[in-house]
């Protein structure tokens, strides 16, 4: 599993006016890797993820993806490139139901996304692919029901088939457990566990629990830098990790 | 173009400014705190002119006549707010849109019914009527000058309302935060009700001021209207400070381009704002 | 199924339409030919409003253009050719809808409407104070388009009747094109930029580029409106691309019912003809005289109380469905 990165982050770094929201920050990820980043609420965790996923240009430092560097690039031409997004804060399409959530996702990557006079359901690959990220993810038996009637729990699992759909190589989840009951935690940390076999992950969670089962390497991220980074095990025992993060309590 | 004929124009395009600012300042804090696009708002500019017209014949007086105006339409935005408006809050804009324009349509057809589709002329107060000489052909009308005064005196009242009075607070914390507000107690539905009434008095007010020096005619809101959706645009929704520097740019620009390219004059307000959104496309001032 | 009693109503609709000119009056004929004319306009605005969530405060502005072009392009005592100047009127507007909707869609919300209102506005402007437009008088059409194939007059467009059946014909190929399109890739990812337009620039999707598309194809369609209407009438002045024209084709769209289609078509002959009835003197006496005012509040009524517009009155509670409608 020492593959070569295929994310990595050379001196990253975003400001806001004064406040230095991310600070030089180098992180990499590697396929069949589940990595996750760990740190209290305001240390540049989630403004990390939208560094990378596009959301956010940095204000200066690189990031190399399969080495070309995509910092500054639009969201669209990044997720293009292979990379999934999942939100902290549920970014699905209410209105429409399960299928047609990931159906749309999987519309993104088809070349004849713009035929215009042929309906939408006669592209059986992106029904295809739609059902089998929503088999993935645990929600085939949901298909026809309409996105906001799911339960917190569901709605989380079909931001993830989203990103499945679009066909990833990296994935960034952020805070996929959030708000979630044990059960529903638990699948959802399988899920994550089986997704890590084939993807690269950049995992961002509180949920410490999940955090030690799942991950392979582990970032401790503070006010906007790396504290301290490497296997798990080892991360958790650092002295500095443990008197800023671990040490304070959850 | 000699000297006292430009400070002519500058002294038009000020006093424009600022009259569209009376009426843009309204809009921008019914928008801006309410999330309420009003396409009627012209109308309130239009009524408040008639009522000024009507009332000077009555009282003889248009001083009186303002006055009494004001009382009347801020009563009139108190009455609609309760009955109309208050509905809307929650609704998509474009249902505000539709009712607005509904209103139009029926805020038209009264003030046919009330006061006919004729232009009148309204007397500028004899106090006031008189021009200040400026080289031997040219002079300038006092009344502006008035106008302008009063529009900045207005405009600094706003300004201590809006920063150093506790409804000021609470114009400012409704505007960014609605349900924080609510939840700490303020009286949000006050807050509505006043703040609507000031923006329907404000534009009424406008049209009053300005009765003597536009004269009084039909079309007069909507166009009104349209520009000061301009206004509020280019200064960037919910700033009054914005609306208060894109009222004055484009009272200038809408001035000196009627002078130096009348050909094209019509359209340089468009042009402005085109280029102004396309540059920054939330306003010079967005909050 | 709900699509299944939608389209029979549907084809009752246009069967009721096409039989319409053996019972009506010239008076009647022309009021439903400049109605169904304005259904497509209504249609068109649909797209951009309903569909893909983009108030364009705009849209007279191609409804003028496409009937300027014909203005402009028919010879002063003969008749121009239906099949080089429709498509011409459409291009026309499919420029000004690129060039425009490159710059205007870079703004959202209600500076997205303003901005549209401007391009409008100078449209118009160019119209009545220059020389192209033939000033605040317009221009007279004197002889209507023909339409030939092959040396015979397939309609003669002058004749009332075979008019009506053109406007009806194209309404109803409007109609049908949007329905496919709606219901194509293409016209789900418009869905899906209206409902979360974030999430699909991070799925991947160009959506710059998707509204874009979205605009021209209904600037074009526009087009056809401003065409037929100009036709209609044979005249053209440069109060057709008034905002007076853009806000009452939107209150069709809002009125009628957003995002449904026949919505547009629905609120189009209501605004019409209610304002025909409101304005009948033989019905209301006096008090027709400010229909105005009964126009006003109905409007009033129906935005406090409708909230999906007229179209929301006769379809079940919704529910959503594949593609959110």
């Amino acid at each position: 599993m020492a593959a070569e990165p295929i994310l990595r982050t050379e001196a990253l770094t975003r400001r806001f006016g004064g406040l230095t929201a991310v600070n030089d920050v180098r992180i990499d990820l590697r396929m069949g890797e589940i990595h996750a980043v760990i740190g209290p609420n305001g240390a540049g965790k989630s403004t990390l993820t939208n560094l990378l996923s596009g959301d956010l240009p940095p204000t200066s430092g690189r990031i190399l993806f399969r080495d070309r560097d995509i910092a500054g690039r639009t969201p669209h031409r990044i997720s293009r490139l292979g990379v999934g997004r999942s939100y902290q804060k549920t970014n699905i399409f209410k209105p429409f139901t399960v299928l047609e959530n990931c159906r749309l996702a999987a519309q993104s990557r088809a070349p004849h996304a713009l035929r215009i006079l042929s309906r939408a359901e006669r592209f059986r690959d992106l029904a295809r692919n739609a059902e089998a990220a929503l088999e993935l993810a645990g929600l085939a038996q949901r298909a026809d029901e309409i996105a906001a009637n799911l339960s917190h729990g569901e709605q989380r699992q079909l931001e993830i088939a989203m990103c499945l759909a679009t066909a990833p190589t990296l994935l960034l989840l952020d805070e996929p457990l959030a708000g979630m009951g044990a059960t529903e935690s638990a699948r959802m940390v399988e899920l994550i566990r089986a997704l890590g076999r084939d993807h690269a992950v950049m995992l961002i969670e509180h949920d410490m629990d999940a955090v030690f089962a799942v991950a392979q390497r582990l970032t401790v991220m503070v006010n906007g830098e790396v504290l301290e980074s490497g296997m798990p095990e080892a991360v958790r025992a650092s002295p500095a990790v443990q008197s800023a993060y671990l040490g304070h309590g959850e | 173009m000699d000297f006292y004929f430009f400070l002519i124009q500058v002294l038009n395009g000020v006093q424009y400014g600022l009259l569209l600012f009376l009426v843009a300042s309204g809009l921008t804090l019914i928008f801006g705190i309410m999330g309420i696009i009003n396409l009627a708002h012209g109308s309130f500019y239009m009524l408040g002119a008639y009522l000024a017209w009507s009332l000077a014949q009555y009282t003889g007086s248009l001083t009186a006549a303002i006055a009494l105006g004001v009382v009347l339409t801020i009563a009139l935005g108190i009455a609609l707010e309760q009955v109309l408006f208050r509905h809307l809050y929650a609704r998509d804009h474009l249902y505000q849109v539709l009712l607005t324009y509904g209103l139009i349509l029926v805020f038209d057809e009264l003030r046919s019914m009330i006061w006919g589709d004729d232009v009148h002329g309204v007397a500028v107060p004899a106090l006031l009527a008189f021009s200040i000489p400026l080289t031997e052909n040219l002079s300038y009308p006092f009344y502006r000058l008035a106008m302008s005064a009063v529009c900045l005196v207005i405009a600094g009242a706003l300004w201590l309302l809006i920063r150093h009075t506790r409804l000021g607070m609470m114009i400012r914390a409704g505007a960014s935060n609605r349900e924080m507000v609510q939840a700490l107690g303020i009286n949000i539905r006050l807050v509505y009700t006043v703040v609507f009434a000031l923006g329907v008095a404000l534009a009424g007010f406008a049209g009053m001021l300005a009765a003597p020096v536009s004269s009084v005619f039909p079309s007069m809101g909507g166009q009104v209207l349209i520009i000061s959706f301009v206004v509020v645009v280019i200064g960037g929704i919910g700033s009054v400070w914005g609306a208060l520097a894109a009222a004055l740019l484009i009272g200038m620009a809408d001035t000196f381009g009627k002078v130096l390219v009348p050909e094209v004059s019509a359209a340089i307000v468009y042009l402005v704002m085109a280029a102004v959104l396309l540059w920054r496309p939330e306003g010079l001032f967005k909050r | 199924m709900n699509r299944r009693r939608s389209d029979i109503a549907l084809a009752a609709a246009l069967l009721a339409l096409a039989l319409f000119p053996l019972a009506g009056s010239t008076f009647y004929l022309q009021l439903v030919t400049k109605i169904m004319a304005m259904a497509i306009f209504a249609m068109s605005l649909d797209l951009l409003v309903g569909y893909t969530g983009l108030v364009s405060l705009g849209h007279a502005a191609f409804f003028g253009i496409a009937g300027y072009t014909l203005a402009l392009l028919s010879p002063q005592y003969e008749a121009a050719n239906l099949w080089t100047t429709l498509p011409a009127a459409m291009a026309a507007c499919a420029m000004f809808a690129l060039v425009t909707g490159a710059l205007v869609l870079r703004t959202s919300g209600i500076y997205f409407i303003m901005v549209t209102l401007a391009f409008a506005q100078m449209a118009y402007f160019v119209f009545h104070d220059t020389a192209l437009g033939g000033g605040s008088d317009g221009i007279y059409i004197y002889v209507k388009p023909e339409m030939k194939l092959a040396g015979r007059t397939l309609l003669d467009l002058g004749d009332l009747g075979q008019f009506y059946d053109l406007v009806l014909i194209l309404m109803t190929a409007v109609y049908l094109f949007l329905r496919r399109l709606l219901g194509s890739p293409f016209g789900r990812a418009l869905a899906g930029i209206r409902a979360n337009e974030q999430r699909m620039r991070s799925l991947g999707f160009p959506t710059f580029r998707y509204k874009l598309a979205a605009y021209v194809i209904a600037g074009a369609l526009a087009g056809i409106s401003g065409y037929l209407a100009a036709l209609q009438f044979g005249f053209v002045n440069p109060e057709i691309l008034s905002w007076h024209n853009s806000g009452i084709v939107l209150m069709m769209v809002i009125l009628g019912g957003m995002g449904t289609l026949h919505g547009a078509i629905i609120g189009a002959f209501a605004l019409v003809l209610l304002q025909e009835v409101l304005a009948n003197q033989a019905w209301f006496g006096e008090a027709a005289k400010h229909w105005q005012l009964a126009m006003g509040v109905l409007i009033v009524l129906v935005a406090l109380f409708l909230p999906r517009g007229l179209a929301g009155l006769g379809a079940r509670p919704r529910k959503g469905s594949a593609d959110g409608r």
